[in-house]
């Protein structure tokens, strides 16, 4: 079991290799579909982003409605393939890490080799679970979304996989 | 003639919605706990226990299984002789909101498919059936969109052959690979119409993965040989490999046309949901 701390420093990340278990403690953003469409264009338009995504990581994840009295609600995995086609502009603009399920395309594989990033798996279905291992939660960014919001979340020691390595290892 | 008020079903619609959410089915349940007894791969076990523990604490808390609370699919059987005393259509679009309110639950609709906004709790997609006597049979089957972008629909010719079939099944669920949540549970429809085989794959999943019903001898064969290929294409838990990609199989069969053989697969993820209540 490894251990990880955002931001993600490239000496970290090139020591990581797929099929690493590592344990997360620091922040991670959310972003899925639409947000990552808007991240995109903001990008496209040289427009400021609403986050500094330099050495970060996005979660693909759309977290339910918060429970009162909890920090949130169940907020595991999307498939991470739905993103393929935005993650390389990231991944230049800097953004360091992913977290998501299942297969990436032979693009992404190349581009996390070429910026030395990462994609990490979690627990895909147990939203229930990984919930737990979250320790803040706050909308940053697109509102309007609602789940699909840029949520900026604080975990801890949360369980992850090397997926894809920033030598292009893969366990797919 | 009985006779039954809307806000009835509007009460039980919306505690299904929460129990499916919240609850993992039993026999999905039970059937996880002998594949991770099964399993041998070290990383496909934690998998299973990961999920295995997921559902104890989700139901202990009363949290969602998975933040993908689906599209809310509401199956309704009416009895012949029963009266609905109301707008059955607006009572279950009402349930299905109060119910995703109340239980914390991810408003996951967009009203506008195209402009893909009006993020929303609603509307179902119901379906309609009807039986014989006075009841009325509610279903809800939260249906994640992970797995139902695995949905496939093939029309063979009617001289295709069962081993023809099988293959496009198996290509399926390969293609679904980790995307969909894997260990699967496979709904197939095999018959009616286009949309209608869509229908039967769907409602085959509603039933029990563990009971094997009464039916004939060639589906009977085809859903063991399925469930064993399958598990032999190491998808695995999470894509990663093992023994443990198909929890179940499910077939559900109807007449067709003398020109066709609708076949179509719906892919549940390992988070099978439903729940059910006779009014």
């Amino acid at each position: 079991m490894k251990r990880v701390t955002t931001p993600l420093e490239k000496r970290k990340i090139v020591s990581l290799k797929a099929g690493d278990k590592i344990l997360l403690t620091g922040f991670v953003y959310t972003a899925r579909d639409q947000a990552h469409k808007r991240l995109l264009l903001a990008i496209k338009q040289a427009d400021r982003l609403p986050i500094d995504i330099k050495g970060q990581i996005i979660y693909y994840c759309g977290p339910t409605a918060t429970p009162k009295g909890r920090i949130i609600g169940s907020c595991g995995p999307t498939t991470a393939s739905r993103m393929d086609e935005f993650s390389s502009a990231l991944l230049k603009a800097g953004l360091c890490g992913m977290i998501g399920k299942g297969r990436r395309s032979k693009e992404i594989i190349s581009a996390i080799k070429r910026y030395q990033a990462v994609y990490f798996l979690t627990y895909a279905g147990c939203g229930a679970l990984l919930s737990s291992f979250v320790i803040q939660c706050k909308i940053i960014a697109y509102p309007d979304l609602g789940p699909e919001a840029i949520h900026r979340l604080y975990v801890e020691n949360f369980p992850l996989i090397v997926g894809i390595d920033s030598k292009g290892g893969s366990l797919f | 003639m009985r006779k039954i008020k809307t806000t009835v079903i509007q009460q039980a619609v919306s505690e299904l919605c929460i129990r499916a959410n919240t609850q993992l089915r039993s026999d999905v349940l039970s059937a996880l706990k002998i594949a991770y007894n099964r399993e041998t791969k070290a990383i496909a076990k934690d998998m299973l226990e990961a999920i295995i523990n997921n559902a104890i604490m989700a139901k202990r808390e009363r949290l969602a299984i998975c933040q993908d609370t689906g599209l809310p699919c509401v199956f309704v059987e009416l009895g012949n002789s029963l009266r609905i005393v109301g707008d059955l259509r607006r009572a279950i679009n009402d349930g299905v909101k109060t119910g995703y309110k109340k239980g914390y639950l991810r408003k996951s609709m967009v009203t506008n498919p195209l402009l893909r906004e009006g993020v929303s709790f609603t509307p179902p997609v119901i379906h309609l059936e009807f039986i014989k006597g006075d009841n009325l049979n509610l279903t809800v089957l939260p249906k994640g969109f992970g797995c139902e972008n695995k949905a496939r629909l093939k029309m063979f010719l009617p001289t295709a052959s069962v081993v023809q079939i099988k293959q496009f099944i198996i290509d399926c669920v390969r293609e679904a690979g980790s995307e969909a949540c894997p260990p699967f549970i496979v709904g197939i429809g095999i018959g009616g119409t286009a949309d209608y085989a869509c229908l039967l794959a769907k409602m085959a999943l509603l039933e029990d993965i563990n009971k094997n019903k009464k039916t004939d001898h060639i589906v009977g064969r085809l859903k063991k040989n399925l469930l064993s290929e399958i598990n032999q294409l190491n998808i695995g838990p999470m894509g990663l490999g093992g023994r443990t990609t198909c929890l179940g199989v499910n077939i559900r069969t109807y007449p067709t046309h003398i020109a066709g053989l609708p076949v179509a697969v719906n892919i549940s993820c390992h988070a099978l949901r439903s729940a059910t209540i006779k009014l």
